[in-house]
C-alpha cells in the first residue's frame, strides 16, 4: 500500500472540499482498504466520511430514504425495507458476508468496482485502470463478464447486487458538492464503458453520495431478487434479476426489472417491462418477453452461457413471484 | 503492556515456538533495510512529544487508542496499518489470524463495538476509540465461551486455522439471531471459509452453543 494523509472532515461541505482527484473518500473500507492492498487505487489523501451525518432509513410520502453510511446489514433487516421493498432486502442479503455487510456502506456499495481480474492486477493492461493500455479480458478469461454494454475497451461486469434492485426500482441518488445538492436517477447514473472505461459514472471529483432515494411503490411488496452463482453463498452473481409484479388476477399489470452480472452497469429492462405488462400471468409470456433482455448481447469466448442463463433468470423470478413455481 | 494470552490447541508449545519465531525475525530484521508495514508501530514510550494530532494530518504516524478486550491500547501508527496487523504485530494478540488479507476468507473476523467485521479491511486508525473484541476477549477467565466450548465439544475444527475466526463469527451469528436453522447458519457463516472442511461440526457447534446461550440446555 503506498503511503497517503488520513483525514477526518468535521462536515459534508468540508468532505467535499476535501475530495479531488488525488483523494478518495472511505466509509466501511472493503473496497478501498483492498484495492489499495493491490495498488490497484492509489489515493495520496484517504478522506474518513464516517462522522458525517448521513445516516438513517425512512419510509417518507415520496418513498424510501436511506442515508449513503447505513450499513448493507442495517438496510436489509430494517422492517420498513422488508415490508415495502423485499427485492432490496434480497439483494443486500445475497450480497458479500455478515461481516462485509456490518461494515460496507450504501454508497460505497453504489460505487463498488468491478471484480474483472485483470482490472484487479496491476501488472496485467486495463483499460478502466490504466486507459490506453488495452482489455486483457476480451480474449482472456472472461467466463465471469459481461455481454451486454460492452465495448471493444472494456467488458467488466459491475458487481453490485443492490444497484441492480435500485435501478429496477427507479431510485435516485442525493449528490453533494460543496453547498450545492443534486439529485441523479440511479440508472443514468452509471455509464457504459465505451471508450472511457475508466469513468465509470457521473461524480465528479470532490463529490460525495450523501443518500438514496426509493420512489414510492406499493406494489413493490411483491417483488425479489433472484441470484445465480457458482457457489450457493458469498460469490458475485453469475446471473440476477431484480423483479417488481403488479398483478391483476392473472393479468400482470405492470413490472420492474433489471438484471445483474450480466451488464457493464446494472442493466435495466424497459423492453421486457413493455413485453409484460398487460399480458396473461403465463410461461410462455415470460420467455418471450425475456427474448428481448439479450438484444445486442455480445457474447466472448467464456460467456457465452450468460445469453440462456439471464433469460432463464427472468423466467424462474417471474415464476417464483407469480405464484407459479 | 500486559501479556498476550493465547486459547485452546495454540497453548502447548505455543510460546516457545513464538519465542522461537520472534527470535528469527529479530535476525531478519536486523538484515532488511524497513520494516514491514505492521511492524511501522511504534511503542508509545518512544514517541516524540512533537507528534502529529489525533486527526491525523501529514504522512507522519497518528496517535490512536485501541480498546481492545476492555483494556486501552494507546498506539502511534502509520496510518496504513490495518487493526489485523496492529493487533497482530504490535499488541501480540496472535489469536486472530491473517488468511488472505483481502476479505475473503474470514480468519481475521473480530467484533467492532459488538458486531463482526474484517479486521484485514478495517484501518486500525478508523477502529480508534471503538471497542474491539478478540479471540483472546471471549472466556471470562478460565471459563470458556460457550461457543468455545461448543467447538471443542464437537470437534469443529482440524488444523485450527480459521477458528478463532469462526468462533468470532458464530458468537455474532447467534447474537444476531441467524441461528433458526441449519440452512440459516450456513449462509450467515459463509464468510468465513474452512479448508479442511469441519463445516458440518461448525454446524452443530453453532446449534448447541446458540441453545446453550438461550438457556435451553444447561
Amino acid at each position: 500500500m503506498r503511503p497517503f494523509t488520513y483525514e477526518v472532515p468535521s462536515s459534508i461541505q468540508e468532505a467535499t472540499s476535501r475530495g479531488g482527484a488525488d483523494a478518495a473518500f472511505i466509509a466501511g473500507g472493503t473496497t478501498i482498504v483492498d484495492l489499495m492492498k493491490l495498488e490497484v487505487m492509489n489515493p495520496s489523501r484517504l478522506v474518513d466520511v464516517n462522522p458525517l451525518p448521513m445516516l438513517g432509513i425512512q419510509m417518507r410520502e415520496d418513498g424510501l430514504r436511506i442515508g449513503a453510511l447505513e450499513k448493507m446489514s442495517d438496510v436489509a433487516e430494517h422492517p420498513e425495507v422488508v415490508a415495502n421493498y423485499p427485492v432490496i432486502s434480497e439483494a443486500l442479503l445475497q450480497s458479500a458476508s455478515a461481516q462485509i455487510r456490518n461494515m460496507a456502506s450504501i454508497g460505497g456499495n453504489l460505487l463498488q468496482r468491478t471484480r474483472c481480474g485483470y482490472f484487479r492486477d496491476v501488472f496485467t493492461p486495463c483499460n478502466k485502470r490504466e486507459p490506453g493500455t488495452g482489455c486483457s479480458a476480451i480474449d482472456g478469461e472472461n467466463r465471469m463478464h459481461a455481454i451486454l454494454g460492452t465495448s471493444s475497451s472494456c467488458i467488466a461486469t459491475h458487481p453490485s447486487d443492490l444497484a441492480v434492485a435500485l435501478v429496477a426500482l427507479d431510485a435516485s441518488i442525493y449528490i453533494q458538492n460543496g453547498a450545492e445538492e443534486r439529485v441523479m436517477n440511479l440508472d443514468d447514473f452509471y455509464l457504459v464503458p465505451g471508450e472511457t472505461p475508466d469513468h465509470e459514472n457521473q461524480l465528479r471529483p470532490g463529490e460525495l453520495i450523501t443518500a438514496v432515494r426509493v420512489p414510492r411503490l406499493l406494489w413493490a411488496r411483491r417483488s425479489t431478487y433472484l441470484k445465480i452463482r457458482d457457489r450457493e453463498s458469498y460469490e458475485f452473481a453469475l446471473t440476477s434479476a431484480a423483479l417488481a409484479l403488479d398483478l391483476n388476477g392473472d393479468t400482470i399489470r405492470d413490472v420492474r426489472i433489471a438484471v445483474g452480472g450480466v451488464g457493464t452497469k446494472p442493466w435495466n429492462l424497459p423492453e421486457v417491462r413493455q413485453a409484460l405488462a398487460g399480458k396473461p400471468l403465463k410461461p410462455e409470456t415470460f420467455a418471450a418477453a425475456a427474448k428481448l433482455a439479450v438484444n445486442g448481447a455480445n457474447p466472448l469466448r467464456h460467456n457465452g452461457f450468460k445469453v440462456d442463463l439471464v433469460q432463464r433468470t427472468i423466467v424462474r423470478a417471474l415464476m417464483n413471484l407469480g405464484g407459479l413455481a | 503492556m500486559e501479556q498476550a494470552t493465547d486459547s485452546g490447541p495454540d497453548c502447548e508449545g505455543g510460546s516457545s515456538r513464538r519465542q522461537f519465531i520472534r527470535s528469527l525475525a529479530a535476525i531478519s530484521a536486523g538484515l532488511t533495510v524497513a520494516a514491514p508495514l505492521g511492524r511501522a508501530a511504534i511503542p508509545e514510550e518512544s514517541i516524540p512529544q512533537t507528534a502529529p494530532p489525533n486527526s491525523g494530518s501529514g504522512l507522519g504516524l497518528v496517535r490512536i487508542n485501541l480498546k481492545v478486550n476492555g483494556n486501552t491500547r494507546r498506539l502511534f501508527i502509520d496510518p496504513r496499518v490495518t487493526l489485523l496487523d496492529a493487533l497482530r504485530d504490535r499488541l501480540e494478540l496472535t489469536g486472530t489470524k491473517k488468511g488472505c488479507d483481502r476479505g475473503t476468507c474470514g480468519a481475521c473476523t473480530v467484533h467492532l463495538d459488538g458486531r463482526r467485521v474484517l479486521s484485514c479491511l478495517t484501518l486500525a486508525v478508523m477502529a480508534k476509540e471503538r471497542e474491539v473484541t478478540t479471540i483472546e476477549g471471549l472466556a471470562k477467565g478460565d471459563e470458556l465461551h460457550p461457543v468455545q466450548a461448543a467447538f471443542i465439544e464437537c470437534d469443529g475444527f482440524q488444523c485450527g486455522y480459521c477458528t478463532p475466526g469462526q468462533i468470532m463469527s458464530a458468537v455474532a451469528c447467534i447474537n444476531e439471531g441467524h441461528s433458526g436453522s441449519e440452512r440459516e447458519i450456513r449462509e450467515f457463516m459463509s464468510g468465513n471459509l474452512c479448508r479442511c472442511g469441519a463445516y458440518p461440526n461448525i454446524v452443530d457447534a453453532i446449534k448447541i452453543a446458540a441453545a446453550k446461550m438461550k438457556g435451553e440446555v444447561s
